[in-house]
């Protein structure tokens, strides 16, 4: 039975709304935006059309003197490490509370497991600013936090958590526990529980249990989950802005700066189109290792 | 099931759940709590009051912000559901050639840092000569508002019996009739628990908004960080929490609507 015109018709006008929305939307403003980033900027912000002009990306790396000689400045380098290592550190800190979570989740029977899976998907669903702004309240000095513990006497003195990056690797594992439990979660739904049974059968004890049988199976998920940490927690930008004050200064907090107080635009465009870049390498790699079709 | 058996019993699982279900709600409500707070100094508990709450209901700015919150999120609301009702529609039969790069594009707008599809929007708006407003939010809101209306009805549809619209057209329904009467029925708790993800996370979006709103179209997160950027007081911890409330409603709803079965 093949598809006669007709059928073929209505299929591409079904198509037409989402596909060209997308692509004029989403897919061509990538596009603008990677060429920007090789176009000179204009003085008051904005660009030069006519003019290509690599110096938003040997911007990243040198800065130029008076002279017009370059000298490596280490400067935004520094602030993608720093984005880099809070977002590893989150990943893993999500990865040692989320993979347990999932576990303990898996494990109940199925009306409480789906009463569980609600409970983790609240926090997932709500306002990420609204939460944020929560965890100032619970941070800061004098908040709930800092004053039981010294009415505890655990401390002595002020807090001092709200505004440093520990504040901000809080604030991130929190944000982006739900995106890891979730997916591990979803992986563990589906595993075949006699194979643990089978592997407790052989002798093997449940550390061997877990690590053997348990953990490789549940990797796809553990991987998805790492990269929907990773991804969201790399590009941040008002959880640095509220929880990590001026000096935790990320990515994101820098292309916003762009637009906003140093309007370069081409210096923003390259800053995300590089960001951009390494999400993108990150999922390639996560496709070509998980994603291959059984039997390959 | 399994848990009877002892084996099951991993060491510190129970408590590492424990730990992160207490972690997860532990803001939520202290926030929820201080908002009642009659002190002026907003994490100093003295007593309960309501008053925060008709302060924040008597700020014109925050009823304008709200104002233009629905517009959109209800605007997005629309233009998505249909969109990827359709497009769902078109991806169900059997495949075709570019199905695979219409899946890798409806993706994108989940897998791309928001800050980047931000910045890209707001370049694209202005290379366009747009000027920023209420336009400018809701064309970017529709476009990541997509996949999250598009999943659950694609989930949907995936469920569902080829054969029913297939007697549908046996008795001389045609297509429009078909998908009024048979398919739209049976796929509508899709498409409305799809519309309510929409929903919210049209309403709760800060970041594109951020960029891509201009003046003239401040919606409510987008006020709400600017009084946070300006300290910590009780009517942001009121306004917050009604945010929070009426997120917590949408997705206790949504996620009644998806467990029912037809």
């Amino acid at each position: 039975m093949s598809l006669d015109p007709q059928r073929r018709l209505r299929r591409k006008l079904l198509l037409a709304p989402t596909t060209l929305t997308l692509l004029l939307f989403m897919v061509l403003p990538m596009l603008l935006m990677a060429w920007m980033s090789v176009l000179a900027p204009d003085t008051y912000g904005g660009v030069r059309w006519h003019e290509w002009s690599l110096d938003a990306y040997v911007q990243f790396l040198y800065e130029r003197d008076l002279d017009d000689s370059l000298t490596l400045n280490s400067d935004y380098l520094q602030i993608f490490g720093r984005s880099f290592l809070l977002a590893g550190f989150a990943t893993v800190v999500t990865l040692l509370i989320g993979f347990p979570t999932a576990l303990y989740i898996a494990l109940k029977e199925e009306k409480t497991r789906q009463r569980l899976i609600l409970l983790i998907s609240i926090p997932f669903w709500t306002n990420l600013l609204v939460r944020t702004y929560a965890w100032m309240l619970l941070l800061r000095n004098g908040g709930l936090i800092d004053s039981s513990l010294s009415a505890l006497g655990l401390s002595q003195g002020a807090l001092d958590v709200l505004y440093t990056p520990t504040a901000v690797a809080i604030g991130f594992v929190y944000s982006f526990l739900p995106f890891m439990v979730l997916p591990i979660y979803t992986s563990l739904e589906k595993m075949d529980w006699r194979l643990v049974e089978a592997a407790f059968d052989l002798g093997a004890n449940r550390w061997q249990a877990l690590r053997r049988v348990i953990l490789p199976l549940a990797m796809p998920g553990i991987v998805a989950g790492c990269l929907l940490v990773f991804i969201p927690a790399i590009g941040s930008y008002y959880i640095p802005e509220l929880l990590g004050g001026g000096k935790s200064l990320m990515i994101g907090n820098l292309i916003q700066n762009q637009f906003g107080t140093a309007r370069n635009w081409p210096f923003g465009a390259a800053l995300s189109f590089m960001l951009l870049a390494l999400v993108l390498l990150a999922m390639g790699v996560y496709t070509r290792r998980f994603q291959r079709p059984p039997g390959e | 099931m399994q848990a009877s058996n002892n084996l099951w019993r991993f060491r510190g699982v129970t408590p590492t759940a424990m730990l992160a279900f207490v972690y997860l709600y532990l803001p939520i409500v202290v926030l929820v709590v201080l908002s009642f707070n009659a002190n002026r100094i907003a994490t100093l508990w003295t007593g309960f009051s309501f008053d925060w709450y008709l302060k924040v209901m008597d700020n014109d700015n925050i009823l304008r912000a709200t104002k233009n919150s629905l517009i959109i999120a209800c605007g997005a609301t629309v233009l998505a559901t249909s969109f990827a009702t359709m497009a769902a529609l078109a991806m169900a039969g059997r495949r075709f050639r570019g199905q695979a790069f219409i899946n890798a594009m409806l993706g994108l707008p989940l897998l791309v840092p928001e800050i980047v599809t931000a910045v890209a929007s707001l370049l694209f708006f202005l290379a366009l000569g747009l000027d920023l407003g209420l336009m400018t939010v809701l064309i970017a809101h529709t476009v990541f508002c997509i996949p999250f209306a598009y999943l659950p009805i694609r989930a949907r549809l995936e469920g569902l019996d080829p054969r029913l619209a297939e007697a549908a057209a046996d008795l001389y329904a045609g297509p429009f009739a078909t998908f009024r009467r048979v398919t739209l029925p049976l796929i509508l708790p899709g498409v409305l628990s799809g519309a309510m993800l929409a929903f919210i996370v049209s309403l709760d979006d800060f970041v594109i908004t951020f960029f891509v709103a201009g003046a003239g179209a401040t919606t409510l997160p987008v006020y709400i960080f600017g009084l946070i950027r300006m300290g910590i007081t009780p009517e942001v911890n009121a306004v917050s929490a009604l945010m929070l409330l009426v997120s917590i409603a949408f997705v206790a709803l949504s996620y009644w609507m998806g467990q029912r079965k037809s």
